[in-house]
């Protein structure tokens, strides 16, 4: 007699239409192919999904808020796609070229002498703007790190929506230069992007509301990741090479001419 | 507002419309991505990408499929392309959770006819299952999810995943054997 193949009894197992019938005629008589198939059902029963992380009633919502900015504007019915698709492709790129010029930028720009530079081009102009975004991202991160860490505690609890809507809004722009470090291979920057999105992340999923014990989980799941630490080491180099990039756009000014005040 | 409503509106501009659709399917679509990626981030990041996706080419989108089997495809797709990625930067080795000694095989992986309390997974089975699936290369792990998890038959996991419907068929077979040689230490002698 000719068992069953392993993958038949896979296809069998899962209920596959493919061959079922006389898989089945010829289980009903063959006793060492029902042991097979009863070995292969304990294995496979016990494959679980993993428990899946809550996700709340109005998470729809906030997907929704985070992708909103990043939908490209659709044309009305009447005018061809392929119009504005190439265009729209090409300003992703240079978006996305220009923001890996301001990483590049902060990594490997040497620090020695150079001749000053008195015309910008336009992109070094928007090359400084990203430098800026980023900084600002990092500072607004640490800013949420910072604050969540001191919450004060009223009643018992501590009342976290605030963060927590700033959170999620970090949580978009986060992934956007956390890809695009990766896409240029910075792995060190990618990494504390990385890190710090999963601290935004579950920090946008907590309850509005916690307890003093899971504010303080909440703590030391910051300082234990050392988060807080590795934003601000990324954000004081970027700083200082957006104050390098304005002296060298501006050399006769002062040593910050056009750096942030706040 | 149904979806097939919902789209119509959508793809004629309204952005309403498109939002309605995200608040009715990002749960779903996050708990396919936790199950493809194993995490939160990654789950998070295959929910964007693929409204994302969708949105894009919700111009080319027809009926043939409801809304929801077409978008579960981008999902999937989106995942594999982020476990592709994943596969490609430097990884540090999994750490093999460590047996207790003085727990026996039969105490590890319930046997078949046991109980519903032994059937419940010990944290060391999950953990187990949690690393024999990253064991699997992208696109067995997509096949064996969509296909274990998700219910999905052969058929579809080939459309979604532009593979002949053989093909498909093997990726899972292939997916199952090696599920099967990770978890075969820890199975109950009959």
């Amino acid at each position: 007699m000719k068992h069953l193949s392993e993958e038949q009894l896979v296809l069998y197992y899962y209920g596959e239409e493919e061959g079922r019938r006389p898989a089945e005629a010829h289980l009903q008589g063959c006793a060492e192919c029902r042991r097979q198939l009863e070995g292969l059902k304990s294995m496979l029963d016990a494959v679980e999904a993993p428990p899946l992380p809550e996700r709340g009633e109005q998470y729809g919502a906030e997907v929704w808020d985070r992708i909103r900015a990043h939908l490209p504007e659709r044309e009305r019915p009447g005018l061809r796609p392929r119009l504005w698709q190439p265009r729209l492709w090409a300003a992703g790129a240079a978006v996305a070229t220009l923001i890996v010029a301001a990483f590049l930028l902060g990594r490997f720009y040497p620090g020695g002498p150079h001749p000053a530079v008195v015309v910008q081009t336009r992109e070094q102009v928007r090359e400084r703007v990203l430098l800026v975004a980023v900084g600002d991202h990092l500072d607004r991160s640490q800013m949420l790190l910072v604050e969540l860490t001191h919450a004060p505690e009223s009643g018992g609890t501590v009342d976290i929506s605030n963060e927590q809507h700033r959170a999620q809004e970090l949580v978009a722009s986060n992934r956007l230069y956390r890809q695009t470090a990766e896409q240029v291979g910075d792995a060190s920057l990618a990494n504390v992007l990385d890190e710090l999105e999963r601290t935004l992340i579950d920090i946008a999923h907590q309850p509005a509301q916690v307890n003093g014990a899971q504010m303080e989980q909440i703590r030391q799941r910051i300082e234990k990741q050392g988060i807080l630490f590795k934003v601000r080491v990324v954000g004081t180099a970027v700083r200082a090479q957006q104050k390098k990039e304005n002296r060298k756009a501006h050399p006769a000014a002062g040593p910050n001419p056009g750096g942030k005040t706040t | 507002m149904d979806d097939a409503a919902a789209v119509a509106e959508a793809q004629a501009g309204h952005r309403d419309a498109f939002r309605l659709l995200v608040e009715r399917h990002s749960r779903n679509i996050f708990r396919l991505g936790f199950r493809m990626t194993g995490n939160e981030a990654d789950a998070e990041e295959v929910v964007q990408e693929s409204f994302l996706r969708a949105y894009r080419s919700l111009a080319r989108f027809q009926a043939r499929s409801s809304f929801s089997t077409w978008l579960h495809r981008i999902a999937a797709n989106c995942a594999l392309d982020l476990l592709q990625r994943r596969k490609q930067e430097p990884q540090p080795s999994p750490a093999v959770a460590e047996e207790d000694p003085e727990q026996s095989p039969e105490e590890r992986l319930p046997s078949p006819d046991a109980g519903p309390e032994r059937r419940l997974l010990s944290g060391e089975l999950r953990e187990r299952i949690a690393l024999a699936l990253q064991q699997l290369t992208p696109m067995e792990r997509t096949a064996f999810v969509l296909r274990h998890f998700e219910g999905r038959s052969i058929e579809d996991i080939s459309q979604t995943l532009e593979l002949r419907a053989g093909a498909a068929k093997n990726t899972v077979f292939r997916a199952v054997q090696k599920m099967r040689r990770s978890l075969e230490p820890m199975r109950a002698p009959r």
